[in-house]
């Protein structure tokens, strides 16, 4: 099977996490459409790396499920601490901060 | 000296202008002294503060008499060299070079410059004298004496300097000694005002002078009056012109001479010792012995000496119109200070023919003035300083040592024979009408009309001061007790007096002034005094007329004690004959519109300029605000468009 078509899927996922996070409200969505794209983009990076014989992909792509990992735990507090405020997890509603 | 070739005439006049002085040595090299005793007695008062209050009178006191022991050591020294070489100048150092440029301290003295020094120096120290009495009870004594003292230094320096420079640097000390003194009591709002008034009008008369100076460097390479009078000659004539019209617009603001007079009246703010010595005897002089000294340079543009002539006989008449409706006696007086210095002006404007007289008259003019306004200032004295001659009359027999110091000095300028102004007064009328021709018979005409007005104005005074019943009380609010002042007051004004009496006629009679003075300013035609001649017996008359019709009004009539209804040139007169009006409504007024209109055109076009482009850019900035929304998601759009526009562009770029 050519490596191309894990791009494409890359790609498509990438484009649905990216209308998820422009389209949706609710923010655990948007967040996980976040998770969503770099997910896509780790798939990209793992494509590329079988592509070119070469491991820089994976060991990337490591790099970016822990930054991902450690992204979670922040943006998930975040929005736990916004909820409990506000009793609201849409992003429309946090929305102060601004001119 | 080489000169060049001349007409005969013209010979003896011009090489006498052009008398080099000879390096000084013995006594002339202490010329400098004259300025600098005065001038470090100023300092020591001003610097050494309320420490010197107990004793600064007297140093301010021994300054000028000071200053005038060695001022007649030099004049008998200069007496003792031939007439031909009484020039001597005193080298200190030279001051800046830049180029051509060369200003050097060099102090010149000659017959000229010697008359002066003993006119400031010696009525100078009468008035000194005479303040330790009449400042006795002020406050700020020491302060007045620093101020009188930095006025004397400064008018030596205007009458000694060999240079125009160091003339003008004189020339602005005296203007800001005579600033300080009329506003000496600054707690007046008046005071404060009429010494703005004056330094503001001399300002009008300094910006002349240096142009003229200015002109002269261009044209002649210097300032000393040797190269500039000797290259005189050879200059353009239309800029010799302009030159001594300067000259004159300098003269006119110092000496009070229209279209420059209105601050005089005004400056009798100042203490009335300075009105003696600054604003009647030497410093409005100021203007008739820049005339003179610079006589080659009115000797070669006539029509900068039919200026000068005009500006002389309308000042003269002008003079005498307003002293003939003030009620102030300080502004009675100035009124005629202003007259009798356009007699001066009148004599330097004619030429060789009348400069020694118009030096006559000055040095005359100088005493009987002096006497007359420490008069005034005893009679001040004595009526707890009320000014009004109307709230004055019959304090001739309270005052008998002012009175009669004051009655000679009044003979001596309405002209009376044999008293100092017949000799010189009558001189220069004389002069005027031997000028020939149509001029000659108006400047004349004027000079003797304004001769009457004086014997009329002067009488008045006399008689409201002297005469007629008391329009005072010593009872009620304002009550007042007239008496003769101390002996220290009354000395000076003796003294004055005794010149005032007897000054004419020793200057006058055997040509004593003439002589002395003829080297440097030319020799009359017809120097010989001739005290009845047609003219004489004119002025003669005139006066007896003016004195007469002031006894008519003042005498035989009550005079009330406010100011009656009067025709519409008395009004004017009282007002100074309209002179603060004109310049309020020619310059005031229109300068007035000029700031606004300037003001206007700030407000609107500059700072509306920079105002609307700030409020541009704050708009459009208001605009941008507007993005940001606070809608996390939008935010997220225009990333995700950002990155896409990057992409794309780093694809067409690698392309």
């Amino acid at each position: 099977m050519s490596p191309t078509f894990y791009l494409y899927l890359s790609a498509i996922l990438f484009t649905i996490g990216a209308l998820g996070v422009l389209l949706r409200r609710n923010a655990i969505v948007a967040f996980m459409c976040v998770e969503l794209m770099l997910n896509a983009t780790n798939l990209a990076l793992v494509t590329f790396s079988r592509i070119n014989g070469t491991l820089d992909g994976q060991i990337m792509a490591f790099f970016v499920m822990v930054v991902a990992a450690a992204e979670v735990v922040v943006g998930l507090a975040i929005i736990v601490a916004v909820f409990r405020t506000r009793r609201s997890a849409s992003v429309d509603d946090a929305n102060l901060l601004k001119y | 000296m080489t000169l060049p070739a001349l007409s005969p005439l013209d010979a003896g006049h011009l090489a006498a202008a052009t008398l080099t002085p000879a390096h000084s040595s013995g006594v002339f090299s202490a010329t400098w002294l004259l300025v600098a005793i005065p001038l470090f007695s100023a300092a020591i008062l001003l610097l050494g503060g309320r420490r010197t209050n107990r004793w600064g009178h007297l140093l301010g006191v021994a300054a000028p008499v000071a200053s005038f022991v060695l001022g007649v050591i030099l004049f008998f020294s200069l007496i003792g060299k031939p007439s031909s070489s009484r020039s001597f100048d005193n080298h200190l150092f030279s001051w800046t070079f830049v180029g051509n440029f060369r200003a050097d301290a060099n102090f010149q003295i000659d017959a000229l410059s010697i008359c002066f020094v003993l006119l400031i120096t010696g009525v100078g120290s009468l008035i000194h004298i005479y303040s330790i009495g009449y400042m006795a009870h002020d406050p700020g004594r020491r302060r007045f004496f620093a101020y009188m003292n930095l006025f004397v230094a400064a008018m030596l320096l205007l009458v000694l300097g060999d240079n125009f420079v160091a003339l003008y640097i004189g020339w602005e000390g005296v203007g800001l000694a005579s600033y300080l003194l009329i506003g000496f009591w600054y707690h007046k709002p008046t005071a404060r005002t009429a010494a703005t008034k004056a330094f503001v009008v001399n300002r009008v008369g300094d910006f002349g002078l240096s142009v003229a100076i200015m002109l002269m460097f261009t044209t002649f390479g210097s300032f000393s009056f040797a190269d500039v009078f000797g290259a005189v000659g050879q200059g353009d004539h239309a800029t010799v012109a302009a030159i001594g019209l300067l000259l004159l617009l300098g003269a006119c603001a110092k000496s009070a001479q229209v279209p420059l007079q209105s601050w005089l009246g005004d400056a009798m703010e100042g203490p009335t010792p300075v009105s003696a010595l600054i604003h009647a005897a030497t410093m409005v002089t100021a203007g008739v012995y820049l005339i003179a000294r610079s006589n080659p340079i009115f000797d070669v543009s006539s029509t900068a000496r039919l200026g000068v002539t005009v500006v002389g006989a309308v000042t003269l008449v002008f003079g005498a119109i307003i002293g003939c409706a003030k009620d102030d006696i300080k502004k009675a007086l100035a009124a005629s200070t202003m007259s009798q210095i356009g007699y001066m002006m009148l004599a330097v404007g004619l030429g060789p023919a009348a400069y020694v007289f118009g030096i006559a008259h000055l040095l005359t003019h100088g005493f009987f003035k002096a006497g007359l306004f420490l008069g005034a200032g005893s009679v001040m004295h004595g009526m707890n300083d009320e000014v009004d001659m109307r709230r004055y009359g019959g304090l001739r027999k309270l005052m008998p040592l002012t009175f009669v110091t004051f009655g000679l000095g009044y003979l001596a300028i309405i002209g009376c024979p044999p008293f100092a102004g017949w000799w010189t007064k009558d001189a220069i009328i004389d002069a005027a009408f031997h000028k020939g021709g149509t001029s000659g018979a108006i400047l004349g005409s004027a000079a003797l009309f304004a001769a009457g007005l004086t014997a009329f104005y002067m009488t008045r005074v006399m008689l409201m001061t002297f005469f007629g019943e008391r329009r005072w009380s010593t009872e009620g609010p304002d009550a007042v007790h007239p008496h003769e002042s101390p002996s220290v007051m009354t000395g000076p004004m003796i003294v004055l007096a005794i010149g005032s009496v007897g000054g004419g006629a020793f200057l006058v009679l055997g040509n004593r002034l003439t002589d002395f003075l003829g080297p440097l300013l030319g020799r009359p035609e017809d120097a010989d005094f001739h005290p009845v001649g047609a003219y004489g017996l004119a002025t003669l008359g005139v006066m007896v007329v003016g004195v007469g019709w002031a006894w008519l009004m003042y005498s035989r009539r009550r005079v009330p004690a406010v100011a009656p209804a009067a025709n519409p040139l008395v009004v004017a007169a009282r007002r100074d004959l309209l002179g603060d009006a004109f310049n309020e409504s020619v310059f005031m007024r229109p300068g007035q519109y000029l700031t606004r209109l300037l003001v206007f055109f700030d407000n609107r076009g500059v700072d509306g300029f920079v105002n609307g482009f700030a409020a541009f850019v704050g708009g459009t900035s208001s605009r941008f605000r507007r993005m940001q929304t606070g809608f996390v998601r939008s935010y997220a759009l225009s990333m995700f468009g950002g990155v896409v526009l990057l992409v794309a562009a780093l694809l067409m770029v690698r392309g």
